[in-house]
């Protein structure tokens, strides 16, 4: 695979943050965690490493080796190759730290993200026709409701609030709930444990851990009681298609919730901070695409381990070293995205990977496309005075978590 | 230019029918089908479609 190099320098109308001085003794080793306190996102260094010949050899915080993936071609060549794999049952598979409170993920029947093809197939082509692009456009008028309905609260309750709490992460979590079948009358309780579950300042370890068991437990009940009374939903639908036993159901709704739900909130906290710092794209839905690939969120999700000996960017990697390929270093890669710190929506960012390359890329991603553009939308429509209510660097960033977000987002009209 | 399509390889991602329409819808298995041979006018739309695939199961042949 070969390097093209950086683009030939040009004049961007903003430039780009620079690093704080290292005190890295071996500036060759790249250390974890790569996101820290008082360093922009993504980090500044991610430009450095895109520059390097070959891979970048990194520490996890459990002390094993990994390979750094960084150049937009090497990400999609690593997430397109059959010598590596998903499956984080190998050896070597990279840990990159906290995650919200499953049980034991990687051992729930059905969790297909972490299996490789042919295995893994079953699961996505079961799913693939609730996902289309006419299914998720069909979808919308309900998420407009969903949507209207948490603005209505809001503004009923005065002229403050957390975004995050009060709009970003309520919006995914009722979407999905609808997506799933859950009835509206549970959809509070739903929606209530999913927030334990991704709040990491805001609740304990065990406390995400019983609110996880709690879901798992809701979605078991869902489950049996959509085989007995069959509905209009996904749940009966993958019942009675039979392709996924019900045994593995449960893992693969969590999946759906777990992987559409922080995910999607995120994006809408963060792309609201930057149209409010950006404010004549708030009316511009090219807007969604440009905040997928600026904020890439998922920087971390894409974990790899190479299951051969496999050469990408002229390094051999040997069978059971770990992979992480960077999604924020690679859509931030000046060769495919010109001055690519710059937010700017007239662009074409729609080669981006932040939903991933490869048969993993996200199933559900034009669904997020839709929750974003109508929360965007309706937001701005209703509350056309909306302001922040602390400085853009007084916000709660998620440092510690394996997806990159706010912790709470206060605002004021 | 002609396009074929491996509905086989095919993980709906739908970036087909996201980027150009005209010449790409999902079956009722939310796989890939062409609707036409690209004109003149869609020969860009192509290869745009056929480079953001995930599952690279579109093909496009030049000339």
């Amino acid at each position: 695979m070969k390097h093209t190099g950086p683009a030939v320098p040009r004049t961007c109308p903003v430039a780009a943050q620079t690093a704080p001085a290292s005190d890295v003794t071996d500036p060759a080793m790249v250390d974890f965690p790569l996101r820290q306190p008082g360093v922009p996102f993504p980090p500044p260094d991610y430009a450095d490493y895109r520059d390097r010949q070959g891979l970048v050899l990194s520490h996890l915080p459990d002390g094993k080796r990994v390979w750094l993936v960084t150049r937009h071609e090497d990400v999609r060549a690593v997430l397109t190759n059959p010598k590596i794999s998903s499956n984080p049952e190998h050896e070597g598979f990279p840990n990159v730290g906290k995650t919200v409170g499953v049980p034991k993920q990687d051992q729930i029947p059905g969790w297909f993200v972490g299996m490789d093809s042919p295995e893994h197939d079953r699961f996505r082509k079961a799913l693939i026709p609730e996902f289309t692009v006419r299914r998720v456009r069909a979808m919308r008028p309900a998420i407009e409701r969903t949507v209207e309905a948490r603005l209505d609260e809001m503004l009923a309750a005065g002229n403050t609030a957390d975004l995050v709490a009060d709009y970003a992460l309520p919006i995914p979590s009722l979407v999905i709930s609808a997506l799933l079948g859950v009835p509206p009358t549970d959809r509070d309780f739903f929606e209530s444990r999913t927030r334990v579950l991704v709040s990491l300042r805001g609740s304990t370890e065990e406390q995400r851990m019983t609110a996880g068991k709690e879901l798992l437990r809701y979605i078991n009940r869902l489950i049996s009681i959509k085989e007995k009374w069959p509905g209009d939903d996904l749940v009966s639908r993958l019942l009675a298609n039979g392709a996924i036993a019900p045994h593995e159901l449960s893992g693969v709704l969590m999946l759906l919730l777990i992987a559409g739900h922080e995910t999607t909130a995120n994006n809408i906290a963060l792309g609201v901070v930057t149209l409010l710092t950006h404010p004549q794209w708030i009316h511009d839905d090219r807007a969604v695409e440009e905040t997928l690939r600026f904020h890439s969120v998922a920087d971390l999700v894409s974990l790899r381990v190479a299951v051969e000996d496999v050469e990408i960017a002229g390094q051999l990697i040997k069978a059971g070293e770990g992979i992480v390929p960077l999604v924020a270093a690679a859509n931030h890669d000046e060769s495919v995205f010109e001055c690519p710190h710059e937010f700017d929506p007239s662009r074409s960012a729609r080669s981006h990977v932040a939903f991933g390359y490869g048969v993993h890329q996200c199933l559900g991603q034009n669904l997020v496309r839709v929750e974003m553009e109508v929360a965007y939308r309706k937001l701005f429509e209703r509350i056309p005075n909306l302001q922040l209510d602390v400085p853009v660097d007084g916000l709660g960033i998620k440092y510690d978590s394996v997806l990159y977000g706010l912790h709470e987002l206060p605002v004021r009209w | 230019m002609r396009i074929t399509v491996a509905p086989d390889r095919c993980v709906g991602a739908g970036q087909c029918v996201l980027n150009a329409p005209a010449l790409f819808d999902q079956d009722d298995d939310g796989l890939v089908t062409l609707l036409a041979d690209p004109g003149a006018d869609q020969e860009s739309a192509a290869r745009v479609a056929s480079g953001l695939c995930p599952s690279r199961a579109i093909t496009v042949h030049e000339g």
